[in-house]
């Protein structure tokens, strides 16, 4: 008892007050929000490494949301509503590849791609086919993967809530809207660089503007890291684009106190336990101080939020069932990191699109986290581990580096134009490929005791019903017989008319939206006036290829 | 026909994405390795049609296309890159497929023209064992290319 009563004398110096009503697991130890010796950083504080608010999880814990979207708004409203129902707190639509890269499900260059690896949006219709019965009131957050296409996508959603008769106010749209990270990694650019960068800035000011609860961009890591880059290369890449929009932004009036509280940095959570809760830490830190001494903002409107994403990369194709424990250790990295927005990736990934049964699972694994293991009893428990707080430093130290080094060639959008970002990345992800072929880098079922072939490796081949593609196609033609051809004309000569004024596009957006312009006539007409990137839609067949021998990769 | 390969060392292997599918960590990956292992490698990059990866490899004069996808769209794929290089005269240009294709796919795949396909986990970090392939590949469609061209 002696011992019980010098602990609890130790943290009226050291903690936050104990909260009588939350204990430990077993041995019923009263717990406080936090632990923090006098004069030490605390939650909720600036610059905040140990997390965005004193609270952390113990009002409510992160927001959990699967990356969902295939075959048709239609099957896709169905999987959100089985994981709504599973307890998902946040949606997050996955668009296919070619509304993703701007093009309507009956151009040519969609053939067998259309529905695959997300949902096709063709027009409004096809938006309010996807959100048809949706709880949108109790939906903490709305996602999606919209990039190049982002003020198309947000005229879509913007006139389907308008149609709907849902206040925008009520929910919160959570735009991906980072063409930049496009180009050397995920690879669905559309329009020049430079161009992309102007198109992102217009979503940010508008949504700055009329609807400033949303969360109009994130700055994307997770795609570096995928792509091959390191710890510190995800950061760096995703801060360095991140300065890219903000100057954008800045130079257009909006008001970085008012942004910086809706910003996030979309990050991976890897399996580096330690290393990726320091990451989370090293990356509020930075930019914390980022926005405070480039921009201005007050201290306490500096903490910048993050949504992690367990990494697809670090899973197994060998062995698949492996990758629920994989998954699991990925999402503590996060939940120690203090992330607001987790999306766990499914185990059966490496071999197709997730079914409904695996993405299920993996939602389950947040929950157990969450609600079972007590992770978010109190708020930054690693902070003050040596190894931890060192880590975090460290950390921080060397991606300051990197940004520093992407600023001096002139900035994010120079530095992707001249490759320098895609052979970053290339050379990182060789580096690690030997590493695994050389065993340098375990990994369990793969070169550590790795069971011959086949042996244990089935995993649920996910199908997609066979007539997606002339759905979709049947739907935009339906969509295109009803509407005012006329109309839908005067409406795209506006969004073209007001492109090469260099004006905001997210108004005549909207409007040519309203008037059922398809996604690919709206793209088309931004890209009469920027042009696209590459020689042609599809681009990339450079006159004289590059070759990847020793002089190219040195 | 046979001086035309001396400098391709171990075969001359044309790399690249096909369709609309823009991850090429694997693809780089591989280009690099092939590099390191003897190979000549042109990566054409990203989203690319099948004509476009056609046109390349009759310039470059290719023992093999190696195209990897991960989006799902390989059977069509499949079928638009063998047509596209039959019809410039490179039926005996191998085409070489990985990414995320399940197995089941295999024989679709086959069907269609493709020599090898490469599933997820397949050969991973066995650098030895996809250099060979790759090679045999090469190999067969050089002897076809002879037999092609004698009179």
């Amino acid at each position: 008892m002696n011992a019980l009563a010098e602990l609890m004398r130790s943290w009226a110096a050291c903690t936050a007050p104990v909260d009588r009503e939350r204990f430990t697991g077993s041995a019923r130890l009263p717990l406080p929000a936090f632990f923090a010796p006098p004069d030490a950083e605390r939650p909720g504080e600036f610059p905040f490494s140990r997390g965005v608010s004193p609270r952390g999880y113990l009002d409510e814990p992160w927001v959990m949301g699967m990356y969902s979207g295939y075959a048709s708004p239609k099957e896709t409203n169905a999987r959100f509503k089985s994981l709504l129902k599973t307890g998902q707190t946040g949606l997050s639509i996955a668009l296919d590849l070619p509304t993703q890269i701007g093009i309507d499900s009956d151009h040519p260059l969609a053939a067998g791609e259309v529905g695959k690896v997300g949902v096709p949006l063709n027009t409004v219709d096809d938006m309010l086919a996807l959100l048809d019965g949706l709880p949108i009131a109790q939906i903490r957050q709305m996602r999606s993967t919209a990039n190049a296409i982002g003020p198309v996508f947000i005229a879509l959603v913007l006139v389907a809530l308008e149609e709907l008769g849902i206040d925008p106010a009520s929910f919160r749209l959570f735009l991906q809207n980072d063409p930049l990270k496009e180009f050397p990694a995920r690879g669905t650019w559309i329009f020049p660089p430079a161009a992309s960068l102007k198109l992102s800035a217009d979503v940010v000011e508008y949504v700055a503007a009329h609807h400033p609860n949303w969360q109009p961009i994130q700055f994307c890591g997770y795609h570096v890291r995928d792509a091959g880059g390191t710890a510190v290369h995800e950061v760096a890449v995703a801060t360095a684009n991140g300065i890219a929009y903000l100057e954008e932004a800045v130079r257009r009036g909006v008001r970085m106190e008012r942004l910086a509280p809706s910003l996030f940095l979309f990050l991976s959570a890897s399996l580096d336990i330690f290393e990726e809760a320091a990451k989370f830490r090293a990356a509020r830190r930075l930019w914390a101080r980022l926005l405070h001494e480039r921009y201005g903002v007050p201290r306490d409107r500096c903490a910048i939020k993050i949504f992690a994403y367990t990494l697809g990369g670090a899973l197994a194709a060998q062995e698949p069932a492996n990758n629920i424990t994989r998954i699991a250790y990925e999402a503590l990295s996060a939940a120690l990191g203090g992330v607001q927005t987790l999306a766990t990736s499914s185990w059966d990934e490496a071999h197709s699109l997730p079914t409904e049964e695996a993405a299920s699972l993996s939602l389950r694994a947040q929950q157990i986290l969450a609600y079972e293991t007590g992770v978010a009893n109190v708020v930054d428990p690693l902070g003050g581990s040596f190894y931890v707080e060192d880590l975090t430093e460290r950390l921080q130290a060397a991606i300051a580096g990197g940004v520093a080094r992407i600023l001096d060639q002139g900035g994010a959008v120079a530095a992707i134009e001249s490759g320098f970002i895609e052979k970053l990345l290339g050379e990182a992800a060789y580096r690690d490929f030997q590493d695994v072929s050389s065993g340098r880098r375990l990994v369990v079922g793969v070169n550590f005791k790795a069971r011959p072939a086949e042996e244990g490796w089935r995993a649920p081949a996910f199908k997609l019903p066979p007539s997606v593609a002339e759905d979709a196609i049947a739907a935009l033609g339906r969509a295109k017989a009803a509407r005012d051809a006329s109309a839908v004309q005067r409406a795209l000569a506006a969004v073209r008319d007001t492109a090469a004024r260099g004006e905001n596009t997210v108004a005549p957006l909207i409007e040519a939206a309203r008037a059922r312009a398809s996604l690919g006539e709206m793209v088309d007409a931004l890209a009469a006036v920027f042009g696209r990137h590459g020689s042609s839609i599809t681009a990339t067949v450079p006159s004289a290829p590059p070759k990847l021998g020793a002089e190219a990769v040195s | 026909m046979n001086t035309q390969y001396a400098a391709g060392g171990r075969g001359r292997v044309l790399v690249a994405k096909v369709g609309l599918d823009g991850h090429d960590r694997g693809a780089k990956v591989l280009s690099r390795l092939l590099c390191d292992e003897g190979f000549e490698v042109i990566y054409l990059g990203v989203r690319n049609t099948a004509e476009q990866v056609a046109s390349a490899a009759l310039q470059e004069w290719v023992d093999v296309v190696a195209v990897s996808i991960l989006s799902g769209a390989h059977v069509e794929v499949a079928g638009a890159v063998r047509q596209a290089l039959d019809a410039r005269g490179l039926a005996h240009v191998a085409i070489a497929m990985g990414g995320l294709i399940p197995r089941h796919d295999a024989e679709t795949l086959h069907a269609l023209g493709v020599a090898r396909c490469f599933h997820p986990g397949q050969d991973a970090g066995e650098p030895g064992r996809i250099a060979e392939a790759i090679e045999a590949l090469a190999a067969q469609s050089r002897q076809a290319a002879e037999i092609v061209a004698a009179p």
